[in-house]
This record gives C-alpha cells, sequence and structure tokens, in this order.
C-alpha cells in the first residue's frame, strides 16, 4: 500500500520520539527530519534509522520537496520560527501539523474535532499542547452533556519531559491552552495551571479537569460521557488513564488523570510528550488515508505576508 | 554574634495580605487590606506584598476564588499608602505577563518571581518583564529545602542573569533548621554579585521562622518576609512584630514601629483569624514532613470529606514529594488512599 511521505522539522525530543510512531503507521512514511544543529544527537539517530537529514533547517529540505514528494510536514521546533516555516512548506503543497504553541491554523484534538478538519481540507493544523491534549477530551467529554461557565486544568509535568523552549515560554503554554479549553474543549472561558515537579524517580504526567456546569451536573450522565471518551483516547494513548473521580460538588465536576508514554524515545514518564506525538501521528494518518483514498487533494497556498 | 550584626539594615517585606491570604481562604474584605496596610504603612514596613495567596492568576478553582480580583485589591490598597511600596507575587505557569502588567498599571511596583526551588529557567520571561517595567524585581525558590546549597546557587544565579535583583530562599515548608538556612545563603552570597540582594522567606511550622531569619542574615542576607501575627499558610509565616522585636534588641536596624506592629497584631490581626495560626499538629507534620504550608487547609478538608486523618494525608503528600501548586494533588491522594482503606469505590461503566 502506498504511504503518505513525511519531513519531521525539529530534532529534539518530540521529532525523534515521532519517527517511532510514524515508522509504525499504515500509511505513513518519515522520510526527512529536519535540524539546525549538524552535531545534533537527534539528526545522526534519525540517519541511523533510515531517513534523509539536513542541519540547514527548512530552507535545506526545500529543493527536495518536490523529488521526494513530501506532503505531510510535523514541525515540533518554537512558536516563533513556526509561521515562517509553514509558510515555505504550504507554498510547495505541504501540510503542516503544528506541535509548537504557534496555533497559526485550527486547534485538533483527535477525538474531539478531527473529522471537522478533514472535510475542510486545512493546510496547518495545530495540536495546542501536551496538556490541551490531555485534558481538552475531558472538558468536551462534559460540555457534551451540559454546558460548562468555567473549565480548568491542571497539568503536573516532570522536570526531565520539559525542554529548554518550553520553559523559556511558559505564558505561551498557558494562552494557547487556556484558549483551546474554550474553542476546541467548549467551555465559556477556560484557565490552564502548569506545574513542573523535579521529584526522582520522575513522576507520571498527571491532569486534573475542573468544569463548572451552569445547571446541577447530571452525574450519571457525565460520568459516562468521561469513560467512554477515555476509550477513545486510549485507541491512541493507551497509557490514558482515570485515577480518580469524576466526583461532584455542587456545580464543580473534578477529574483526576494520568497519563503513561510508550516509551518508544522517551521514556515513559514523559506521557505529555507522548500524547502530543500520538495524538499529532492520528491526525496526520486521517489526512492520509483521505489523500490516498482521493477524497482530498492538498493545493499550495501562497500566504500574503 | 549579635554584636557583629548590631547596626546592620534590613528590609522588611510583609506577606500579611498575600500570604495571610491563605489562612484566610482567600476570604479578605478590600476594607480589610486597607486598614491592614495603612497601619503597615504608618509603622514604616517598606514593603507590602497585596494578592490572592497564589498570587497573580491565583484566582482559580485549584487555589480558590478571593472576594476580589487582584486589580481590585490593589487598586483599592495602593492610593492610600505614604511610603511603602506593594509587591506581587508571580508563579509561572499560573500568573502571566498580561496580568503583571494590569498589576503594575494599578501601581504595584515590586514582585516576587517565584519558581520551585529546581526550575529557575521558567522564569526568564517574567522577571525580564518586571525589570522593563522598572519593578523592585526578586526571584523566589520556593520549597528550598528540596534543593542543594550548590544547587540553589546554580538556579539563583540563573535568576540573576534573567535580571532578578534579589534572590529569595524560600523555605515553603517550614522544614529548615537554622544550618540548613545559613548554608544555602552562605552558597547564594557566595555565587551571586555583591549587589544583588539576598532574601528569606520563612514559615514558622518548626517555630523557626526567628531563628531561621537571624541565620539567613548573618550569612548576608538583608531581606526579611514576615508578616503580623504570622498570619500566613501553614504555622504561618515569621511572625513580624517579634521579628522586629528582636531585632530591636539586637541592634538590627529595620526602620519600623515595635509598638505600632504589637497593637495591629494583637488588636486587629488575630481577631480576624478563622482558626488560630500557629504550631499544632497538622501544621507542625508539614515543617516535620517538608510539606507546602499552603497544603494544610486543602488536606483538613479533604480530612473531612474522605475520612483519612489529616497527617496521614500530609506525610503521603511528602513522601509523593509533592510541590507547590499541586494542590490538586491533595483530594487525588486522599481518594486513593482512601480506596485503598476500602472507604470509597472506582466509578465504572
Amino acid at each position: 500500500m502506498n504511504k503518505i511521505r513525511c519531513a519531521l522539522i525539529g530534532s529534539g525530543n518530540i521529532g525523534t520520539d515521532l519517527i517511532y510512531k510514524i515508522q509504525r503507521s499504515a500509511v505513513l512514511e518519515p522520510v526527512w527530519m529536519v535540524g539546525i544543529d549538524p552535531e545534533s544527537e537527534g539528526l545522526s539517530r534519525a540517519r541511523s534509522m533510515g531517513l534523509k537529514t539536513t542541519a540547514e533547517g527548512v530552507d535545506g529540505l526545500l529543493p527536495y520537496v518536490k523529488a521526494d514528494n513530501i506532503q505531510i510536514a510535523f514541525d515540533a521546533t518554537s512558536a516563533y520560527v513556526h509561521a515562517e516555516n509553514s509558510r515555505k512548506l504550504n507554498e510547495l503543497g505541504v501540510m503542516m501539523i503544528d506541535l509548537t504553541p504557534a496555533a497559526i491554523g485550527p486547534l485538533c484534538v483527535p477525538p474531539v474535532n478531527l473529522a471537522e478538519h478533514a472535510d475542510k481540507v486545512e493546510m496547518n493544523v495545530n495540536m495546542i499542547s501536551c496538556a490541551g491534549q490531555a485534558t481538552i477530551p475531558i472538558v468536551f467529554a462534559v460540555t457534551r452533556v451540559q454546558s460548562v461557565a468555567y473549565g480548568e486544568i491542571v497539568a503536573s509535568l516532570s522536570s526531565k519531559s520539559i525542554g529548554p523552549g518550553t520553559r523559556a515560554n511558559l505564558d505561551e503554554f498557558t494562552y494557547t491552552t487556556s484558549n483551546a479549553i474554550k474553542m476546541v474543549g467548549k467551555a465559556r472561558t477556560g484557565k490552564a495551571l502548569a506545574i513542573i515537579n523535579p521529584a526522582e524517580p520522575p513522576m507520571l504526567m498527571r491532569n486534573t479537569i475542573y468544569c463548572l456546569t451552569d445547571e446541577e451536573p447530571d452525574q450519571a450522565r457525565i460520568t459516562e460521557s468521561i469513560l467512554k471518551m477515555i476509550t477513545e483516547v486510549q485507541k491512541y494513548v493507551p497509557g490514558y488513564r482515570l485515577v480518580n473521580g469524576p466526583i461532584f460538588d455542587g456545580n464543580k465536576v473534578s477529574v483526576f488523570m494520568e497519563v503513561a508514554g510508550l516509551g518508544d524515545y522517551l521514556p515513559r514518564y514523559a506521557g505529555n510528550l507522548d500524547i502530543m506525538t500520538a495524538a499529532a501521528t492520528r491526525t496526520a494518518e486521517m489526512f492520509a488515508e483521505e489523500i490516498l483514498a482521493g477524497n482530498i487533494q492538498l493545493k499550495s497556498v501562497e500566504v500574503a505576508l | 554574634m549579635s554584636q557583629e550584626l548590631a547596626g546592620s539594615k534590613i528590609i522588611i517585606h510583609d506577606m500579611t495580605l498575600r500570604d495571610g491570604m491563605h489562612a484566610k481562604r482567600e476570604q479578605m474584605s478590600i476594607e480589610q487590606m486597607v486598614t491592614i496596610a495603612t497601619a503597615l504603612d504608618e509603622a514604616g514596613v517598606p514593603y507590602l506584598q497585596v494578592t490572592h495567596g497564589a498570587g497573580l492568576g491565583g484566582n482559580s478553582l485549584q487555589h480558590g476564588f478571593a472576594l476580589h480580583s487582584n486589580e481590585e485589591y490593589l487598586s483599592a490598597v495602593v492610593p492610600k499608602l505614604k511610603q511603602a511600596k506593594v509587591s506581587v507575587l508571580l508563579i509561572p505557569g499560573l500568573g502571566t505577563m498580561k496580568e503583571l502588567q494590569s498589576a503594575y498599571d494599578c501601581g504595584a511596583r515590586s514582585v516576587h518571581v517565584a519558581t520551585h526551588s529546581t526550575e529557575a529557567d521558567t522564569s526568564p520571561q517574567h522577571i525580564a518583564f518586571a525589570r522593563k517595567l522598572g519593578m523592585d524585581t526578586s526571584g523566589f525558590l520556593m520549597m528550598s529545602h528540596l534543593n542543594t546549597p550548590e544547587g540553589l546557587a546554580k538556579q539563583g544565579k540563573l535568576m540573576e542573569s534573567y535580571g532578578a535583583q534579589t534572590v529569595y530562599i524560600t523555605d515553603s515548608a517550614g522544614y529548615m533548621l537554622p544550618a540548613d538556612v545559613k548554608a544555602r545563603v552562605s552558597a547564594l552570597r557566595a555565587t551571586l554579585k555583591p549587589e544583588t540582594e539576598i532574601g528569606f522567606h520563612g514559615h514558622h511550622n518548626m517555630a523557626m521562622g526567628i531563628s531561621n531569619s537571624l541565620a539567613a542574615i548573618e550569612e548576608g542576607a538583608t531581606r526579611i518576609d514576615a508578616s503580623v501575627a504570622g498570619l500566613g499558610a501553614g504555622a504561618g509565616n515569621t511572625p513580624l512584630e517579634v521579628f522586629v522585636a528582636v531585632c530591636e534588641r539586637m541592634g538590627i536596624v529595620t526602620g519600623c514601629d515595635l509598638f505600632r506592629l504589637m497593637d495591629l497584631a494583637e488588636d486587629y490581626i488575630v481577631p480576624l483569624m478563622e482558626h488560630m495560626v500557629r504550631v499544632d499538629r497538622a501544621s507542625l507534620t508539614l515543617g516535620y514532613a517538608g510539606v507546602y504550608s499552603t497544603f494544610l487547609l486543602h488536606a483538613k478538608r479533604a480530612s473531612e470529606r474522605f475520612g483519612i486523618p489529616t497527617r496521614d494525608i500530609l506525610i503521603e503528600l511528602g513522601r509523593k514529594k509533592m510541590i507547590g501548586g499541586q494542590e490538586d494533588m491533595i483530594v487525588d491522594t486522599t481518594m486513593t488512599m482512601a480506596k485503598e482503606r476500602g472507604l470509597l469505590k472506582d466509578v465504572t461503566l
């Protein structure tokens, strides 16, 4: 069966973990890895796994896009360079899966709104943040039962799993995730909190989701909706697990979750990174299936600057 | 020892209207804030912190909703002060630069930018932004007992490199003993530039607030956080009026009026306490086990709801190395303990 050929931009933890996930896919094939440091461990690992590499950034990839028939690119760099990467690749008809907090394209949480994006043939979709991927399915599981005035999520992340980019730009993470609780989770207002915990051995990613419902919560229906949503997420993140709850205090619904990673490249405690790469891969697979079936055609996009 | 400290000048930073908010479950009225702030101002306290207990962005289901927004509190307090500067707390991951700008617009001119004691590199944006606004900017290394003196010196150096003018050793759990404080402050003093100040923020869970503050001063700290009658999380902060009295006896200059502070403590602060802020079984457990002081009231509520003793919950949170900001893990941990003890069942489809 044909596979859609992919480029990975950013040779850090996320980019490297993506190689493993994409290599397992029935419809995706990792072909290029783009970095900026010729000495980086990520680029040498990519070469040893059979990928072509460049240390010249996205400009080093552009001359090969047509010849190598690259149709989907994953950007795991930073919010600051993503817009330029996306512009250059969209011009050549390459679709972008954005794993930075740039969020210039529509926000995507696979079990919530992936199908909508396929219908529209988006050329750039954003994966929000690890906390967004881990918590917004639960917020949506409540809002699909009854309206939620306010959704709040708390993500606890092990110190070892948080790279320098996220650390130096924590506000972007906060803003992007808070916005997605509204836009995708469908709570009227949203707030995201992040805590970085240095405990050894590293703790698994933990997420707490709070929702304030407008009316008294329908406990049975909300509980059922949450448990069903968890099984949806578990299809691509097997380590996504309910630890406690839901519990109800007045109109407050609280759910306590844990995410263990698959341990592909990143250790199991880094469930936060794993849920990003797994969600991005699942998103790309859905587009790839549509492309292979002839249902959608990617077009080059001229972006006015 | 006291002779060599005689004549040294210490900047007192009051925490009654920020850490004290924790002890009041964030339910302090504007009138109470203004009354306390003006009394502190008249008593010559040079800095006082005013926000939700968890700082900017603190209003949340995780940390509780205060009676008013931070902007409302700041706007009410700042115009009433003659000499004191108002500061705010900002914990990156909870508060953002937008909120810092907003606090500045309401008159805040000093900030504690707080991270866990090993995670200083989550603060560069916020420290740089505070300096750009022209604020008196401190880096605040919470739960300092969980890092070594050498480790803290590195973290402090990072904060200094981002622009922090003061770096704090913060004993959030009230765990440290004077020797622990001395080792940490002296490691910072040996590493930071001479013009960078060192601060100490204590909690009184092991009744070490005063002793630890003095230990910090002996090693070169020049800023001390304290709150009137100790109003603060856990067994409270270093009690401000007691500390000022000790300083006077030792010849340390604080510029604060002791009798006014004693009166404020006795006549106003103590009567508005909802529970006696003191060393008791639960708050001593915090200090003994090294648990974040703010967890106290959350753990007591979880204890009542799920039938697990508060001390058991706090000890377990310490064992799991939970840190400031993880208040959600108190209910979670208590529920897990309740399941293990057969008091609670899992939900199923």
